[in-house]
Protein backbone atom coordinates (compact mmCIF):
# COMPACT_ATOMS: atom_id res chain seq x y z
CA UNK A 1 0.00 0.00 0.00
CA UNK A 2 1.36 3.53 -0.97
CA UNK A 3 1.76 6.49 1.07
CA UNK A 4 -0.78 8.11 -0.65
CA UNK A 5 -3.61 5.45 0.07
CA UNK A 6 -2.76 5.13 3.72
CA UNK A 7 -3.38 9.22 3.92
CA UNK A 8 -7.03 8.63 1.45
CA UNK A 9 -8.08 6.16 4.50
CA UNK A 10 -7.46 8.45 7.46
CA UNK A 11 -9.17 10.94 5.82
CA UNK A 12 -12.06 9.05 5.23
CA UNK A 13 -15.64 10.76 6.58
CA UNK A 14 -17.00 9.14 9.82
CA UNK A 15 -19.44 6.00 8.66
CA UNK A 16 -23.10 6.10 9.10
CA UNK A 17 -23.66 5.02 12.36
CA UNK A 18 -27.39 4.80 13.45
CA UNK A 19 -27.46 6.63 16.60
CA UNK A 20 -29.61 4.59 19.15
CA UNK A 21 -27.01 1.53 19.19
CA UNK A 22 -24.02 3.95 18.55
CA UNK A 23 -22.50 1.50 15.54
CA UNK A 24 -21.73 1.72 11.94
CA UNK A 25 -25.14 0.70 9.93
CA UNK A 26 -23.74 -2.65 8.99
CA UNK A 27 -22.61 -3.92 11.96
CA UNK A 28 -25.92 -3.21 13.96
CA UNK A 29 -27.79 -5.21 10.73
CA UNK A 30 -25.87 -7.58 11.26
CA UNK A 31 -26.32 -8.24 14.95
CA UNK A 32 -30.12 -7.38 14.16
CA UNK A 33 -29.90 -10.82 11.48
CA UNK A 34 -27.87 -12.97 13.91
CA UNK A 35 -30.70 -11.92 16.53
CA UNK A 36 -33.61 -13.42 14.18
CA UNK A 37 -31.04 -16.47 13.56
CA UNK A 38 -31.15 -16.87 17.35
CA UNK A 39 -35.09 -17.26 17.07
CA UNK A 40 -34.58 -19.77 13.89
CA UNK A 41 -31.90 -21.91 15.42
CA UNK A 42 -34.33 -22.17 18.69
CA UNK A 43 -37.57 -23.17 16.55
CA UNK A 44 -35.38 -25.98 15.10
CA UNK A 45 -34.01 -26.91 18.66
CA UNK A 46 -37.20 -26.64 20.49
CA UNK A 47 -39.08 -28.90 17.80
CA UNK A 48 -36.28 -31.40 18.14
CA UNK A 49 -36.37 -30.97 22.54
CA UNK A 50 -40.25 -31.52 22.27
CA UNK A 51 -40.43 -34.67 19.62
CA UNK A 52 -37.49 -36.53 21.70
CA UNK A 53 -38.51 -36.04 25.12
CA UNK A 54 -42.56 -36.28 24.26
CA UNK A 55 -42.66 -39.69 21.99
CA UNK A 56 -43.71 -42.64 23.21
CA UNK A 57 -40.11 -44.63 21.67
CA UNK A 58 -36.87 -44.64 23.28
CA UNK A 59 -34.96 -42.21 20.56
CA UNK A 60 -31.79 -44.01 19.22
CA UNK A 61 -28.85 -43.69 21.04
CA UNK A 62 -26.43 -41.04 19.43
CA UNK A 63 -23.28 -42.87 19.17
CA UNK A 64 -24.92 -46.21 17.91
CA UNK A 65 -26.12 -44.36 14.67
CA UNK A 66 -23.42 -41.10 14.40
CA UNK A 67 -19.69 -40.92 13.93
CA UNK A 68 -19.25 -38.99 17.12
CA UNK A 69 -15.17 -38.63 17.64
CA UNK A 70 -15.18 -37.66 13.74
CA UNK A 71 -17.53 -34.92 15.05
CA UNK A 72 -15.58 -33.96 17.70
CA UNK A 73 -12.74 -33.57 15.72
CA UNK A 74 -14.85 -31.28 13.41
CA UNK A 75 -16.34 -29.38 16.50
CA UNK A 76 -12.38 -28.81 17.21
CA UNK A 77 -12.05 -27.71 13.74
CA UNK A 78 -14.39 -25.21 13.59
CA UNK A 79 -13.52 -23.52 16.80
CA UNK A 80 -9.86 -22.91 15.19
CA UNK A 81 -11.87 -21.53 12.63
CA UNK A 82 -13.32 -19.25 14.80
CA UNK A 83 -9.74 -18.16 16.60
CA UNK A 84 -8.47 -17.89 12.98
CA UNK A 85 -11.13 -15.40 12.55
CA UNK A 86 -10.30 -13.35 15.62
CA UNK A 87 -7.15 -13.13 14.69
CA UNK A 88 -7.69 -12.20 11.52
CA UNK A 89 -9.37 -9.57 13.04
CA UNK A 90 -7.12 -8.42 15.09
CA UNK A 91 -4.68 -8.27 12.84
CA UNK A 92 -5.89 -5.71 10.87
CA UNK A 93 -6.74 -3.75 13.83
CA UNK A 94 -2.98 -3.10 14.35
CA UNK A 95 -2.33 -2.94 10.32
CA UNK A 96 -0.86 -6.42 9.41
CA UNK A 97 -2.27 -6.58 5.75
CA UNK A 98 0.33 -9.20 4.96
CA UNK A 99 0.39 -12.85 4.62
CA UNK A 100 3.13 -14.30 6.93
CA UNK A 101 5.91 -11.68 8.26
CA UNK A 102 9.68 -13.02 9.60
CA UNK A 103 10.20 -11.76 13.53
CA UNK A 104 13.09 -11.33 14.36
CA UNK A 105 14.83 -13.96 16.99
CA UNK A 106 11.48 -16.07 16.85
CA UNK A 107 10.93 -19.23 15.00
CA UNK A 108 7.45 -18.57 14.21
CA UNK A 109 6.83 -15.83 11.08
CA UNK A 110 4.01 -13.23 12.41
CA UNK A 111 0.51 -13.77 10.18
CA UNK A 112 -0.86 -11.00 9.03
CA UNK A 113 -4.88 -10.63 7.91
CA UNK A 114 -4.24 -12.83 4.43
CA UNK A 115 -2.83 -15.38 6.64
CA UNK A 116 -5.58 -15.53 8.95
CA UNK A 117 -8.45 -15.25 6.88
CA UNK A 118 -7.24 -17.93 4.60
CA UNK A 119 -6.84 -20.65 7.87
CA UNK A 120 -10.22 -19.34 8.82
CA UNK A 121 -11.74 -19.98 5.28
CA UNK A 122 -9.96 -23.47 5.11
CA UNK A 123 -11.17 -24.82 8.38
CA UNK A 124 -14.31 -23.66 7.54
CA UNK A 125 -14.40 -25.31 4.05
CA UNK A 126 -12.75 -28.42 5.93
CA UNK A 127 -15.46 -28.51 8.31
CA UNK A 128 -18.21 -28.62 5.59
CA UNK A 129 -16.50 -31.54 3.68
CA UNK A 130 -16.47 -33.67 6.50
CA UNK A 131 -20.23 -32.85 7.18
CA UNK A 132 -20.61 -34.12 3.35
CA UNK A 133 -18.22 -37.07 3.92
CA UNK A 134 -20.56 -37.76 7.14
CA UNK A 135 -23.85 -37.17 5.49
CA UNK A 136 -22.46 -39.57 2.52
CA UNK A 137 -21.80 -42.37 5.10
CA UNK A 138 -24.51 -42.36 7.23
CA UNK A 139 -27.04 -42.47 3.72
CA UNK A 140 -24.87 -45.47 2.60
CA UNK A 141 -25.29 -47.05 5.98
CA UNK A 142 -29.22 -46.39 5.51
CA UNK A 143 -29.81 -43.65 7.62
CA UNK A 144 -31.96 -41.02 5.83
CA UNK A 145 -33.65 -37.71 6.71
CA UNK A 146 -37.26 -40.66 6.53
CA UNK A 147 -35.53 -43.06 8.77
CA UNK A 148 -33.51 -46.37 8.41
CA UNK A 149 -33.81 -47.66 4.71
CA UNK A 150 -35.57 -50.84 4.39
CA UNK A 151 -32.54 -53.58 3.98
CA UNK A 152 -29.80 -51.47 5.04
CA UNK A 153 -27.23 -52.53 7.45
CA UNK A 154 -28.92 -49.67 9.81
CA UNK A 155 -31.90 -51.22 9.86
CA UNK A 156 -30.91 -54.50 10.41
CA UNK A 157 -28.74 -53.49 13.41
CA UNK A 158 -32.20 -51.78 14.29
CA UNK A 159 -34.38 -54.80 14.12
CA UNK A 160 -32.08 -57.19 16.36
CA UNK A 161 -32.01 -54.26 19.13
CA UNK A 162 -34.66 -51.26 18.56
CA UNK A 163 -33.90 -49.69 21.72
CA UNK A 164 -30.54 -48.90 21.34
CA UNK A 165 -31.28 -47.92 17.40
CA UNK A 166 -34.70 -46.22 18.20
CA UNK A 167 -36.68 -47.99 15.81
CA UNK A 168 -39.90 -47.14 16.89
CA UNK A 169 -38.88 -43.20 16.01
CA UNK A 170 -36.30 -43.29 13.34
CA UNK A 171 -37.94 -41.39 10.99
CA UNK A 172 -38.71 -38.11 13.39
CA UNK A 173 -34.89 -39.09 14.58
CA UNK A 174 -33.70 -38.75 10.78
CA UNK A 175 -35.52 -35.65 9.96
CA UNK A 176 -35.02 -33.90 12.74
CA UNK A 177 -30.91 -34.63 12.56
CA UNK A 178 -30.35 -33.81 9.18
CA UNK A 179 -32.53 -30.45 9.33
CA UNK A 180 -30.72 -29.13 11.96
CA UNK A 181 -26.97 -30.38 10.98
CA UNK A 182 -28.07 -29.11 7.32
CA UNK A 183 -28.85 -25.87 8.12
CA UNK A 184 -25.92 -25.45 10.41
CA UNK A 185 -23.89 -26.53 7.55
CA UNK A 186 -25.74 -23.72 4.87
CA UNK A 187 -24.91 -20.78 7.44
CA UNK A 188 -20.95 -22.55 7.16
CA UNK A 189 -21.14 -22.80 3.56
CA UNK A 190 -22.64 -19.31 2.85
CA UNK A 191 -19.94 -17.97 5.37
CA UNK A 192 -17.47 -19.52 2.98
CA UNK A 193 -18.75 -18.33 0.01
CA UNK A 194 -18.80 -15.05 1.79
CA UNK A 195 -14.92 -14.71 3.21
CA UNK A 196 -13.89 -16.55 -0.51
CA UNK A 197 -15.54 -13.02 -1.87
CA UNK A 198 -13.96 -10.84 0.65
CA UNK A 199 -10.58 -12.20 0.36
CA UNK A 200 -10.19 -11.80 -3.36
CA UNK A 201 -12.04 -8.38 -3.86
CA UNK A 202 -10.93 -6.79 -0.75
CA UNK A 203 -8.01 -8.56 1.29
CA UNK A 204 -5.85 -9.56 -1.69
CA UNK A 205 -5.97 -6.05 -2.74
CA UNK A 206 -4.93 -4.67 0.85
CA UNK A 207 -8.43 -2.72 0.55
CA UNK A 208 -9.01 -2.94 4.70
CA UNK A 209 -7.02 -0.83 6.82
CA UNK A 210 -6.77 0.15 10.35
CA UNK A 211 -9.27 2.84 10.08
CA UNK A 212 -11.58 0.74 7.80
CA UNK A 213 -12.22 -3.10 8.71
CA UNK A 214 -15.91 -3.06 8.16
CA UNK A 215 -16.45 -6.33 6.30
CA UNK A 216 -13.93 -8.08 8.67
CA UNK A 217 -15.80 -7.66 11.48
CA UNK A 218 -19.16 -8.01 10.32
CA UNK A 219 -18.54 -11.13 8.54
CA UNK A 220 -16.48 -12.26 11.79
CA UNK A 221 -19.49 -12.04 14.14
CA UNK A 222 -21.84 -14.09 11.49
CA UNK A 223 -18.94 -16.45 11.66
CA UNK A 224 -18.73 -16.58 15.42
CA UNK A 225 -22.30 -17.47 15.86
CA UNK A 226 -21.86 -20.21 13.18
CA UNK A 227 -19.36 -21.57 15.94
CA UNK A 228 -21.57 -20.93 18.54
CA UNK A 229 -24.58 -22.29 17.40
CA UNK A 230 -22.54 -25.88 16.39
CA UNK A 231 -21.68 -25.89 20.23
CA UNK A 232 -25.03 -25.71 21.26
CA UNK A 233 -25.90 -28.61 18.69
CA UNK A 234 -22.88 -30.97 18.79
CA UNK A 235 -24.24 -31.15 22.51
CA UNK A 236 -27.72 -31.88 21.93
CA UNK A 237 -27.73 -33.27 18.85
CA UNK A 238 -23.69 -35.75 19.04
CA UNK A 239 -23.63 -36.29 23.24
CA UNK A 240 -26.78 -36.09 24.87
CA UNK B 1 -2.12 -8.54 26.18
CA UNK B 2 -2.33 -5.14 23.98
CA UNK B 3 -4.74 -2.25 24.35
CA UNK B 4 -6.73 -2.03 21.47
CA UNK B 5 -7.52 1.87 20.08
CA UNK B 6 -10.29 1.28 16.95
CA UNK B 7 -13.32 3.45 15.60
CA UNK B 8 -15.24 0.57 15.05
CA UNK B 9 -14.69 -0.36 18.92
CA UNK B 10 -17.64 0.79 20.93
CA UNK B 11 -15.50 0.78 23.84
CA UNK B 12 -11.58 0.79 24.74
CA UNK B 13 -10.29 -2.57 26.17
CA UNK B 14 -7.65 -4.62 26.21
CA UNK B 15 -7.21 -7.31 23.68
CA UNK B 16 -8.34 -10.91 25.08
CA UNK B 17 -5.69 -13.46 25.24
CA UNK B 18 -7.48 -15.71 22.02
CA UNK B 19 -4.93 -18.10 22.21
CA UNK B 20 -5.87 -18.67 25.88
CA UNK B 21 -10.13 -18.91 25.20
CA UNK B 22 -8.89 -21.34 21.92
CA UNK B 23 -7.29 -23.77 24.67
CA UNK B 24 -10.30 -23.10 27.45
CA UNK B 25 -12.87 -24.62 24.30
CA UNK B 26 -10.57 -26.91 23.25
CA UNK B 27 -10.23 -28.89 27.05
CA UNK B 28 -14.05 -27.77 27.86
CA UNK B 29 -14.83 -29.94 24.13
CA UNK B 30 -12.48 -32.89 25.58
CA UNK B 31 -14.32 -32.86 28.75
CA UNK B 32 -17.92 -32.81 27.35
CA UNK B 33 -16.74 -35.79 24.79
CA UNK B 34 -15.48 -37.71 28.02
CA UNK B 35 -18.16 -36.88 30.21
CA UNK B 36 -20.72 -38.45 27.37
CA UNK B 37 -19.16 -41.13 27.20
CA UNK B 38 -16.70 -42.40 29.53
CA UNK B 39 -17.88 -41.07 33.11
CA UNK B 40 -20.67 -43.00 34.95
CA UNK B 41 -22.80 -41.09 35.83
CA UNK B 42 -26.57 -41.33 35.97
CA UNK B 43 -28.24 -39.61 32.67
CA UNK B 44 -29.90 -36.83 34.11
CA UNK B 45 -26.76 -35.43 36.24
CA UNK B 46 -24.79 -36.13 32.62
CA UNK B 47 -27.73 -34.16 30.85
CA UNK B 48 -27.46 -31.36 33.14
CA UNK B 49 -23.50 -31.54 33.22
CA UNK B 50 -22.75 -31.08 29.27
CA UNK B 51 -25.90 -28.30 29.00
CA UNK B 52 -23.58 -26.37 31.85
CA UNK B 53 -20.43 -26.94 29.54
CA UNK B 54 -21.96 -26.01 25.98
CA UNK B 55 -23.75 -22.64 27.92
CA UNK B 56 -20.07 -22.21 29.08
CA UNK B 57 -18.39 -22.48 26.19
CA UNK B 58 -21.10 -20.52 23.75
CA UNK B 59 -20.70 -17.68 26.22
CA UNK B 60 -16.96 -17.97 25.85
CA UNK B 61 -17.27 -17.26 22.02
CA UNK B 62 -20.13 -14.76 22.41
CA UNK B 63 -18.12 -12.89 25.22
CA UNK B 64 -14.50 -13.06 23.69
CA UNK B 65 -14.44 -13.57 19.96
CA UNK B 66 -17.68 -11.94 19.12
CA UNK B 67 -16.65 -8.70 21.58
CA UNK B 68 -19.63 -8.96 23.67
CA UNK B 69 -18.29 -8.26 26.82
CA UNK B 70 -16.71 -4.81 25.17
CA UNK B 71 -20.00 -3.81 23.66
CA UNK B 72 -22.27 -0.96 24.97
CA UNK B 73 -25.30 -2.64 26.38
CA UNK B 74 -27.53 -0.89 24.04
CA UNK B 75 -26.31 -3.46 21.63
CA UNK B 76 -25.61 -6.28 23.92
CA UNK B 77 -29.51 -6.15 24.25
CA UNK B 78 -30.15 -6.57 20.45
CA UNK B 79 -28.58 -10.17 21.39
CA UNK B 80 -29.95 -10.99 24.80
CA UNK B 81 -33.59 -9.94 24.12
CA UNK B 82 -34.48 -12.87 21.64
CA UNK B 83 -32.90 -15.49 24.08
CA UNK B 84 -36.05 -15.16 26.57
CA UNK B 85 -38.30 -15.02 23.86
CA UNK B 86 -36.21 -18.30 22.97
CA UNK B 87 -36.66 -19.73 26.26
CA UNK B 88 -40.57 -18.70 26.28
CA UNK B 89 -40.99 -20.46 22.59
CA UNK B 90 -39.58 -23.82 23.62
CA UNK B 91 -41.30 -23.75 27.00
CA UNK B 92 -44.55 -23.09 25.60
CA UNK B 93 -43.71 -26.22 22.91
CA UNK B 94 -43.08 -28.34 25.83
CA UNK B 95 -45.93 -27.10 28.09
CA UNK B 96 -48.40 -28.02 25.23
CA UNK B 97 -46.83 -31.50 24.87
CA UNK B 98 -47.05 -32.03 28.35
CA UNK B 99 -50.69 -31.17 28.85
Amino acid sequence: MTHATQALDQMRPPYPAEPGAGVYSNKLGMWVFLASDVMFFTALIGSYIVLRFGVEGPWAKPAAVLNVPLTAVNTFLLICSSVAMVKAYAAIQDGKKYFLRPVPGKLLRDGGLKFWLLVTMFCGAAFVSVQVVEYIKLVGHGFTPAGFRDGSLLAEHAAADPIKYGASVAGMYGSTFFTMTGFHGFHVTCGVISMTYLYFTKVLPEKYSPQDYRGIEVIGLYWHFVDLVWIILFTIVYLI
Amino acid sequence: MTATRSPHASTEHKRPNYVMIWLYLFVLTVAEVALAFELPLSRNVKLLLLLFLAVWKALLVALFFMHLKFERWRLRLIFIVPLPLAAILVTAAIMEKVW
